[in-house]
């Protein structure tokens, strides 16, 4: 987005400016342009930053009391919760708050879903995110064994296993993962080391992230570009900002129900046993938010074939610029598309169930089902809708919706209201 | 090893150094001909030699960051396991720990042999008879994970009297060969010696 060249008012502010331009990076922060039509599904950038944030934060802290070693790991977290001070707390700021950031990315990645925001010119910023999204759930995961209870152990040795699949070198790949012939104290403390350095990637990839999405400027929801930027945007500082803030208190008040309330819910009880590598639980699940994608792993009869499946659900998302071939953006001027994109958020929710449930009777057909119907979303539907598909007309401007005809464009209306 | 290594690289930063000075040397060469009009290959030998000893390089100096992951000397040390198998009682198994993994050591009882025996191979999904299982047919020792995704898998349970994995359903028969799942294997037979009657070496 064009701007005027902008330079420091004091002479220091030049001196310094010319030298290393972060007056003017802040000056680009504080003024670029954003459409003025953008709803509350767009503030979730502004909090998945802030997730990150306090995850960095917590992590450092918690980092500072736990041991991470096989004999000591679990012994040292009960020893946060009971002897460090505020420990609970800040232990159960950092676990629910993995739950509050995938909650917050899923959110924002449909919403990119239904408004087209991954299509050209922006298909970098959604590999980007798709990058991120692949680093956040293996940081979620390794974090996710450091505690050392029974899923801890159960899911580092599952997840471990994927890579047994792989044919010739799968057992070398294990025991190279594991540095031992199991799941055992070298493979909690590389777990530990990698948890610690993947949220500074994470952080790296934001940054190219958000540089990417600085290039075309926002997508908005009439999906349509930006015609008259003094009209049509307003500057970040204070509109976006403020909005983005109203949005992450109200978002603050669910994870402080979690946190003060119910800090357990979204955890299994028996991570409260100590590993065991004798016993594996009778129903072992993984998170929450990792639950759509462990349904379609079983729900394939086959160990390599589940594997592949699974890894190609989250893969596939990467192509979506291309698998998409519409040239309309925005749902709301895609009356067909706008169905099956809530039936995939459907899909995805039942997978999210199916993963809870044991892998037999019917769950393992619905499981089987959904699966199928995922991948015929992005490979054939997606693909066909665009060129079948009989789109309404686009208004002239993103400011047309609302200021022109009322009749003619009620309805899109209402989805911008949304 | 520590001493292979150090040659290793002494050798690879030898050749590098040699061929710098062989870069300097046929550039000056180069500048001559090619100020008469002549071009040479001379140079993309050297590119093409720098290139794949710059691999090489790369590879040696990585090695040890990736090789360190791998089970360490005293992860190793941990080989054996010896174990008094005389107060198991018939039809009764007991699990041990060797290398991290669990094992199982049962006691078959004579119907449970018999009907491992009489399965047809072609029924199974991983053929292996019985017989190359055990050392003895009443002793069935074997590593207790699933070689699905490394579950271990409960005993006298499953359709096939065996072992059954809670984890994705996987059933194991009498013989711990796989019968139906998602288990691409039988449960493995770990190395094992008897030293006496009612003692086992694991490993």
């Amino acid at each position: 987005m064009s701007e005027e060249k902008y330079v420091p008012k004091s002479k220091l502010g030049q001196w310094f400016d010319s030298r290393l331009p972060l007056l003017t990076l802040a000056h680009h922060i504080n003024d670029y342009p954003t459409p003025k039509n953008l709803n509350y599904w767009w503030t979730f950038g502004g909090i998945l930053t802030f997730f990150l944030i306090v995850q960095i934060i917590t992590g450092l802290v918690l980092a500072m009391h736990y041991v991470a070693h096989a004999d000591l790991a679990f012994g040292s977290v009960e020893h946060i919760m009971r002897d460090v001070n505020y420990g609970w707390l800040i232990r159960y700021l950092h676990a629910n708050g993995s739950s509050m950031f995938f909650l917050a990315v899923y959110i924002h990645i449909f919403r990119a879903l239904f408004y087209g925001s991954y299509k050209a010119p922006r298909e970098m910023i959604w590999i980007i995110g798709m990058l991120i999204y692949m680093l956040m759930m293996a940081t979620a995961f390794m974090g996710y064994v450091l505690p050392w209870g029974q899923m801890s152990f159960w899911a580092a040795t599952v997840i471990t296993n994927l890579f047994s699949a792989i044919p010739l070198v799968g057992e070398s790949i294990t025991t190279w993962l594991w540095g031992g012939y199991a799941v055992g104290s070298p493979t909690l403390t590389r777990f530990f080391s990698l948890h610690y350095l993947m949220p500074f990637l994470i952080f790296g990839l934001v940054i190219l992230h958000i540089w990417a999405l600085h290039i075309p400027g926002n997508n908005n929801p009439v999906g349509i570009d930006i015609k008259q930027l003094s009209k049509e945007t307003v500057p970040f500082h204070p509109y976006i900002i403020i909005k983005d803030l109203y949005a992450l208190l109200i978002f603050l008040i669910i994870f402080s129900g979690f946190v003060f309330f119910v800090p357990n819910v979204l955890g299994h009880p028996d991570n409260y046993i100590e590993a065991n590598p004798m016993i594996t639980p009778t129903h072992i699940v993984p998170e929450w938010y990792l639950l759509p994608f462990y349904a379609i792993l079983r729900s394939i009869p086959d160990k390599l074939g589940g594997v592949v499946v699974m890894f190609a659900a989250v893969f596939i998302l990467m192509f979506l610029p291309w698998l998409d071939t519409s040239k309309v953006r925005s749902a709301v001027f895609r009356p067909l598309y706008k169905i099956f994109f809530w039936i995939l958020v459907i899909d995805v929710i039942v997978l999210g169930y199916i993963g809870a449930k044991p892998p037999e009777g019917m769950y393992l057909i619905i499981g089987r089902i959904a699966t199928i119907y995922y991948f015929v979303h992005f490979i054939l539907i997606m693909p066909i809708l665009g060129f079948k598909e009989k789109t309404k007309p686009l208004p002239l401007s993103i400011s047309d919706p609302v200021l022109g005809d009322e009749d003619k464009l009620s309805s899109e209306k209402t989805m911008n209201n949304r | 090893m520590s001493s292979s290594y150090a040659v290793l690289t002494t050798i690879i930063i030898l050749l590098v150094l040699f061929l710098y000075l062989s870069w300097v040397f046929v550039s000056i060469k180069v500048v001559d001909k090619e100020q008469k009009g002549e071009t040479t290959e001379r140079r993309d030998f050297l590119f093409t030699a720098s290139y794949a000893l710059g691999a090489v390089g790369v590879g040696v100096v990585v090695w040890p960051l990736i090789d360190q992951m791998n089970p360490d000397a005293s992860v190793k040390a941990l080989a054996t396991t010896e174990v008094d198998i005389s107060k198991i009682g018939l039809g009764k198994t007991i699990t041990v720990l060797w290398r991290g993994k669990p094992v199982f050591i049962r006691r078959r009882t004579q119907e449970e042999i018999s009907k491992a025996k009489n399965v047809q191979l072609e029924e199974l999904k991983d053929p292996q008879k019985d017989e190359d299982r055990v050392k003895k047919p009443e002793w069935l020792i074997m590593t207790g994970v699933c070689t699905h995704l490394g579950c271990v898998p409960l005993g006298d349970k499953g359709d096939f009297g065996g072992w059954f994995c809670p984890c994705h359903g996987s059933h194991y028969d009498t013989s711990g060969r796989i019968r139906k799942g998602p288990a691409p294997t039988n449960l493995e037979i770990p190395k094992y010696e008897f030293v006496d009657n009612n003692t086992i070496k694991i490993g």
